[in-house]
């Protein structure tokens, strides 16, 4: 299935085009238009689901490689493996669901904004596509564009400074990220400072840098790790660099705050799992460095749920969880075991559904009396009663109640964590109470109690559009609570392999890496740091 | 037919019942379905939500007024749902039972819930995976029988109790959610599938507690349920990670052989007795014991048959039933705390090495404190709350001093009469038009005979006399915990007794004695509830009568105690080293605590007769002992303001308080920052920009006129005069010459 990947690329933009050329006035055609784009990728985007590769291995399948800038060594280089199959089909599958959300919510300009979702979801297959980091960085910055113009001119009162808050932040971080892949690049090369290189041929591979990771000297890792770390934290968003996604979230269109919760901050994640953990894993497992993440990852936790319990706007009060929910999956990663990995990458996925859930909830309510404001609502389950049942549902699976999918990735994520340290598991467990604590609050003032105000007596429950909107996402919560087992069975093997290198870095007895392997047994690292079999990837290291 | 392959479909029939019911329900509420259901007021009309409710003419019992869209299929789907899951369940357990005597337990295996894969455990580098897996074996057998039973039985008596509410098919999704979820709870082969049901029952509870949810006394109720719930529940998860981290599993097959065959390992360094303690947590939540056992009273909030039936058959003798599925990391713990503290344990060390004296203590205490609480309440809903936490407090003291029979059996007895006693309390509110306050009732005796037969019955079961339900449990577990060298705690259990059979003749003697002190039109129209209601109050209460003579002590008849024998393969053997050497009392000393324990019982029913209904002004004697001690009045009265501490140090404080300083936090401080950074560079830009304009743009702009002024000065020069050129050429001619004669 070569060019599956591609196809994905370019399909949205495709239909970006189209539209393009559609007339605005004709926005029946337009929206059918987006939509049907947006599903026809998001069937494209299947063939991921059932690859059985990614449940055997942790290679990249669905390659593509084609020479671009050769002179740089800047290769065309597509792939993805288990980890980034999965968030391409939250991403897909977000997409469609946002934009079908849209059909009343967006009222102006709706040509524009139809296009700009489809050049974002170009933007986002492509960066958890991409194994060039040159194509990687091209794509990243790509997707802030149609994100920032989605805030700025769909967004609500305060949009041009959410917007603009939004994309420096996120600017100022992946620049930073920039200079880290340039100091790899010249580290790969000729070297710089007082940095050796290696005396490679000029390439961006990122299937590269993971194989020469042990031959990073710990000192350049260390720098490159904080560097990447900045990058990928600010987009997490972790505690203390996430005052954007409140603003951000509270302006952004429905949509957008959709696609930035379910996909945009899983970017950051993905991030940790694919460059900063694999390529700098010394720095990573540094007894320091961890915990310094952890620490910010539960701080995270408890302030982000602590902040969100005293919210008076709904939407406000889901983006800080989203800060609690994330800080689980930082917690997870760092935890540098299989148990915290593999929660936090579904954790990851969970995430999307039920926090994309809540934002698409409130968008409905919103729509319907434009005010966010708790205080506007009450006793919403009298007037409201299905949507009031689908909001129990997404709020009980987004406070991680078993059977429905927050709670296998919380748990496994405290799992790993406590396995690490007990005290860390001991810490972010608070963060389950308070889950369900702001959460319920929330649901109490907006559903129970008497008909307070008048403007809410005639609300319409939701239309069957909308619960076309929710129902994917409620089938998938269910799923993954209930049968999680082919959800872990495809990142198994990527997120043992990161695990691995980890370990092979700490110099711990590889346990992880012998159960990974079938041999026997997998030669202990000694004092230098020896990547195990099974966590070196399977295309050699190319010249260029 | 196998036990095991039947054993999954259990839980599946409420499942099922709940879908139906929700979906029915919900299609006939909304919009979606094209009807215009009647969406006015819910809830209302019982009791649960009568302070604002005025107790006018009644709607309920003469005939409804209220239209319940397919309320024949709530009904029929949510009884039958419990029922199938009754019969189900007799089937697999006499199945079992045939199978293998109810010696050894069957499991099957689902499918695998959560692979974590291979991490580092404490004691190895395992598999780490969950399975969703079901276990019959005498413990869960046991449950498994009452809870399907009484569960139907409250089925069937909530159709007549609940025939008109508007939330009629509402009520019975729970109800069905509740079933399948305690049963979950129940057959869970692992911890982990306990606390899938652990959790779910959590939830029905709070969607039960704030089932008249206009209301929002029941609303907050509900919510503090569950928050309260959850705090134990983190405690279970690092029970739960502990085990996680122990052994790699958390089946309880795994774990258990792993501990009985090497205790040592796992006790080492007190790991057992966190994982004990932490459960424990756990167990305080779900089953309302101190710290946590503030939710339970406000529980009442919700319909009667809930509070029958979670709170205080089945749900919260749930915590019970994990401290004694885990018995053997309890009694490991035990010995670990003896074997390290030797000869000179203090109350301090045994508190923090023996994970079972706490147990004991807290439960202990709980009984006590929640007993005398109970004293002084006139609701007679908050009585019968207050009455189940001490009882708990009791299952819990017999766990404690590891007598686990001793306190599952009180589970099981206690189950047929709070049972009975709630649904009774619930007929009287009924026949009463929703009136809970036992100061406007009394002397119903002969206008609800049925109701009040029963609930006399229950009160003697609980009260401890000879020969009903509660005597032999109770009486088991004070002699167990004198007998295990806890004379204090015995003491505190046996002054509980009596104050149990004290409060307990006073809700009998306020309801059913004496004058009736409601408004009269309210009298006009007490009538006795419908038989769907009575007959299960009626099957309760005969089982408040028999189902102790499965546990008769073995002092009076040997081997009479069928029940410990009936769990007794629940109880892993420890090796030697590790098994207490048994306590042996005589028979003397068994007999008078025996006849101890029934005069303290004796005692509490005598006074609270005197006390209420002696004489002409039958309220004179508990009046003057109120004055005597107001203070003591006062703060049993206010439940020893423990809420309102709660309230105001962890709700208002730290959490709101805290909530509210870190949001200012957020904004000025870490927003500010960046925000900071934003006006620092505009600043910086405004500056660079002055300077831009001064000095760079000054420089050009210097430059350029510079140029300028110099073009204008050389435009002079161009004048067009002749001589003028000349003048020029002669003297560049001059001065080149001059340079060359110089540098040459």
């Amino acid at each position: 299935m070569n060019g599956l990947l591609s196809l994905l690329i370019l399909l949205p933009t495709a239909g970006a085009l189209a539209i393009l050329f559609l007339p605005r006035e004709k926005t029946g055609p337009i929206k059918a238009l987006a939509t049907a784009v947006a599903g026809l990728t998001f069937f494209a985007s299947l063939p991921l689901w059932f690859a059985r590769g990614f449940r055997e291995s942790a290679g990249f399948l669905f390659r593509e490689d084609l020479s671009w800038i050769p002179s740089l060594g800047v290769r065309y280089s597509l792939g993805v493996d288990g980890i980034a199959a999965l968030l391409i089909l939250l991403t897909t599958l977000l997409s469609v669901i946002s934009i079908y959300a849209s059909y009343t919510a967006v009222k102006t300009r709706e040509k524009e904004y139809y296009i700009f979702l489809l050049l974002l979801e170009t933007g986002m297959i492509g960066v958890f596509c991409a194994l060039d980091f040159f194509l990687f960085y091209v794509f990243w910055e790509v997707m802030l564009v149609p994100m920032y113009f989605l805030i700025g001119v769909w967004g609500g009162p305060r949009k041009l400074y959410a917007a603009i808050k939004f994309f420096l932040y996120t600017l100022f971080g992946s620049v930073i990220m920039l200079v880290g892949i340039i100091a790899l690049y010249f580290f790969n090369t000729t070297g710089f400072l007082w940095w050796k290189g290696l005396g490679n041929a000029p390439t961006f591979d990122i299937l590269h840098f993971h194989a020469i990771a042990p031959q990073i000297p710990p000192d350049l890792q260390l720098w490159l790790f904080w560097a990447f770390f900045l990058g990928f934290a600010i987009k997490v968003p972790m505690f203390p660099f996430h005052t954007w996604l409140p603003d951000a979230h509270v302006e952004a269109p429905t949509a957008g705050s959709v696609i930035l919760a379910g996909v945009l901050l899983k970017m950051g994640t993905y991030g940790f799992l694919r460059f900063s953990l694999p390529i700098f894993p010394s720095a990573a497992s540094t007894r320091w460095v961890q915990l310094t993440v952890v620490v910010l990852a539960i701080v995270g936790i408890l302030y982000g749920s602590l902040v969100a319990m005293v919210q008076k706007d709904i939407k406000k009060l889901v983006a800080y969880s989203s800060v609690a929910h994330l800080g689980f999956v930082m917690l997870g990663f760092f935890a540098l075991n299989n148990a915290g990995m593999q929660g936090g990458v579904l954790q990851s996925i969970n995430h999307g559904l039920s926090t994309g859930g809540l934002f698409l909830l409130v968008g409905i309510i919103y729509e319907r009396r434009h005010t966010r404001q708790i205080a506007d609502f009450g006793g919403l389950s009298q007037v409201m009663p299905v949507y009031a049942t689908l909001f129990m549902i997404i709020a009980l699976a987004s406070l991680g109640l078993p059977l429905l999918n927050g709670f296998v990735g919380e748990f496994t994520i405290l799992v790993g964590a406590f396995l690490a340290d007990w005290k860390w598991a001991l810490f972010a467990g608070v963060g389950v109470i308070l889950g369900a604590a702001y959460l319920l609050w929330l649901y109490q003032r907006v559903f129970f109690g008497e008909l307070k105000h008048e403007e809410n007596k005639g609300l319409q429950d939701v239309n069957l559009r909308e619960v076309l909107t929710l129902a994917p996402l409620i089938v998938c919560c269910v799923w993954i609570g209930v049968y999680p087992k082919p959800f872990f069975a495809m990142t198994a093997p990527a997120s043992a392999k990161i695990v691995a290198a980890l370990d092979a870095a700490k110099g711990a007895p590889p346990a992880v890496a012998a159960a990974l392997s079938p041999a026997p047994a997998a030669p202990v690292p000694s004092a230098t740091p020896v990547v195990p079999a099974a966590a070196l990837p399977e295309t050699a290291p190319r010249g260029n | 037919m196998s036990a095991a392959d039947f054993l999954p479909w259990i839980p599946v029939f409420p499942l099922v019942g709940f879908l139906v019911n929700g979906l029915v329900y919900l299609v006939a509420h909304s919009k979606l379905g094209g009807k215009d259901a009647p969406l006015g007021a819910h809830g209302g009309g019982h009791g649960e939500a009568h302070a604002a409710h005025a107790a006018g003419p009644d709607d309920h019992g003469h005939g409804g007024h209220v239209d319940i869209p397919f309320k024949a299929v709530h009904t029929w789907v949510g009884t039958l749902a419990s029922g199938l899951s009754f019969v189900f369940a007799l089937l697999v357990i006499l199945s079992w039972w045939k199978e293998t005597g109810g010696h050894r337990e069957v499991v099957t295996t689902l499918w695998t819930w959560i692979p974590m894969g291979t991490n580092a455990g404490w004691f190895g580098a395992p598999d780490f995976t969950v399975d969703v897996a079901f276990r019959l074996d005498p413990l869960s057998a046991l449950m498994l029988g009452f809870v399907t039973l009484i569960g139907t039985l409250i089925h069937v008596y909530s159709v007549g109790y609940m025939g008109h509410d508007e939330g009629y098919g509402r009520f019975f999704a729970y109800l069905n959610l509740f079933m399948f979820s305690m049963l979950t709870l129940v057959l869970g082969a692992n911890l982990a599938i306990l606390f899938v049901g652990w959790e779910g029952v959590g939830l029905c509870s709070y969607l039960l507690i704030g089932y008249y949810h206009t209301k929002d006394f029941a609303a907050d109720a509900g919510k503090k349920a569950f928050v309260m719930n959850r705090i134990g529940d983190w405690g279970f998860l690092m029970g739960l990670f502990a085990c996680v981290a122990m052994f790699g599993t958390v089946d309880f097959n795994g774990m258990f052989s792993a501990v009985s065959t090497n205790p040592a390992i796992y006790a080492a360094g007190g790991i057992v007795t966190f994982t004990c303690l932490a459960l424990f947590v756990g167990a305080t939540g779900k089953s309302a014991q101190i710290p946590l056992y503030v939710w339970l009273p406000d529980a009442m909030a919700g319909p009667t048959p809930v509070s029958a039936l979670i709170h205080a058959a089945t749900m919260v003798t749930a915590g019970v039933y994990m401290v004694a599925r885990c018995n053997v990391f309890f009694r490991v713990s035990h010995e670990w705390a003896l074997k390290t503290l030797g000869e000179g344990a203090t109350v301090w060390g045994l508190l923090t090495h023996d994970a079972s004296f706490v147990v004991a203590v807290v439960g202990g205490v709980t009984a006590f404190v929640a007993a005398t609480i109970g004293l002084a309440q006139t609701d007679i809903k908050k009585v019968l709350a207050y009455s189940t936490v001490s009882q708990l407090g009791y299952m819990f003291l017999g766990c404690g001093v590891l007598a686990f029979g001793a306190g599952m059996f009180h589970v099981f007895t206690h189950a047929w009469f709070k049972a009975c006693l709630f649904l009774g309390s619930g007929s009287v509110i009924h026949a009463l038009s929703g009136e809970q306050e036992m100061t406007a009732m009394g002397g119903l005796r002969s206008k609800i005979p049925h109701t009040y037969r029963t609930m006399l019955i229950a009160t003697l079961a609980i009260a401890g006399v000879p020969g009903l339900a509660g005597f032999f449990s109770k009486d088991l577990i004070l002699g167990e915990t004198f007998i295990q060298g806890h004379p204090f705690l015995w003491a505190l259990a046996a002054l509980t007794a009596g104050l149990t059979a004290f409060y307990m003749f006073r809700l009998v003697k306020m309801t059913f004695f004496g004058e009736y002190r409601g408004p009269k039109e309210t009298w006009e129209h007490v009538h006795e509830s419908p038989a769907t209601m009575t007959v299960p109050l009626w099957i309760l209460a005969i089982g408040a009568v028999l189902v102790g003579w499965w546990g008769i002590p073995n002092f009076i008849v040997p081997g009479g105690n069928r029940f410990e024998a009936f769990l007794h393969p629940a109880f892993p053997v420890l090796p030697p080293d590790w098994t207490p050497h048994p306590h042996h009392a005589s028979h003397a000393l068994e007999y008078g605590l025996m006849f101890g324990s029934i005069a303290i019982a004796g005692l509490g029913i005598l006074l609270a007769t005197t006390f209420f209904y002696k004489g002409s002004a039958p309220w004179a004697l508990p009046a003057k002992v109120v004055a005597a001690f107001p203070n003591a009045y006062r703060w049993v009265k206010n439940k020893y303001f423990v809420d309102e501490a709660y309230e105001t140090v962890f709700v208002n404080g730290l959490v709101k308080k805290g909530g509210r300083l870190l949001w200012e936090v957020d904004a000025r401080v870490v927003d500010g920052l960046v925000n900071g950074v934003r006006h620092l560079t505009v600043g910086f830009s405004h500056v660079s920009s002055w300077f831009d304009k001064t000095f760079v743009d000054g420089a050009v702009n210097g430059v350029g006129d510079t140029f300028q002024a110099a073009w204008k000065g050389y435009g002079k020069l161009q004048s067009g005069q002749t001589q003028g050129y000349a003048f020029v050429m002669a003297a560049g001619a001059f001065a080149l010459v001059c340079i060359y004669i110089i540098f040459a």
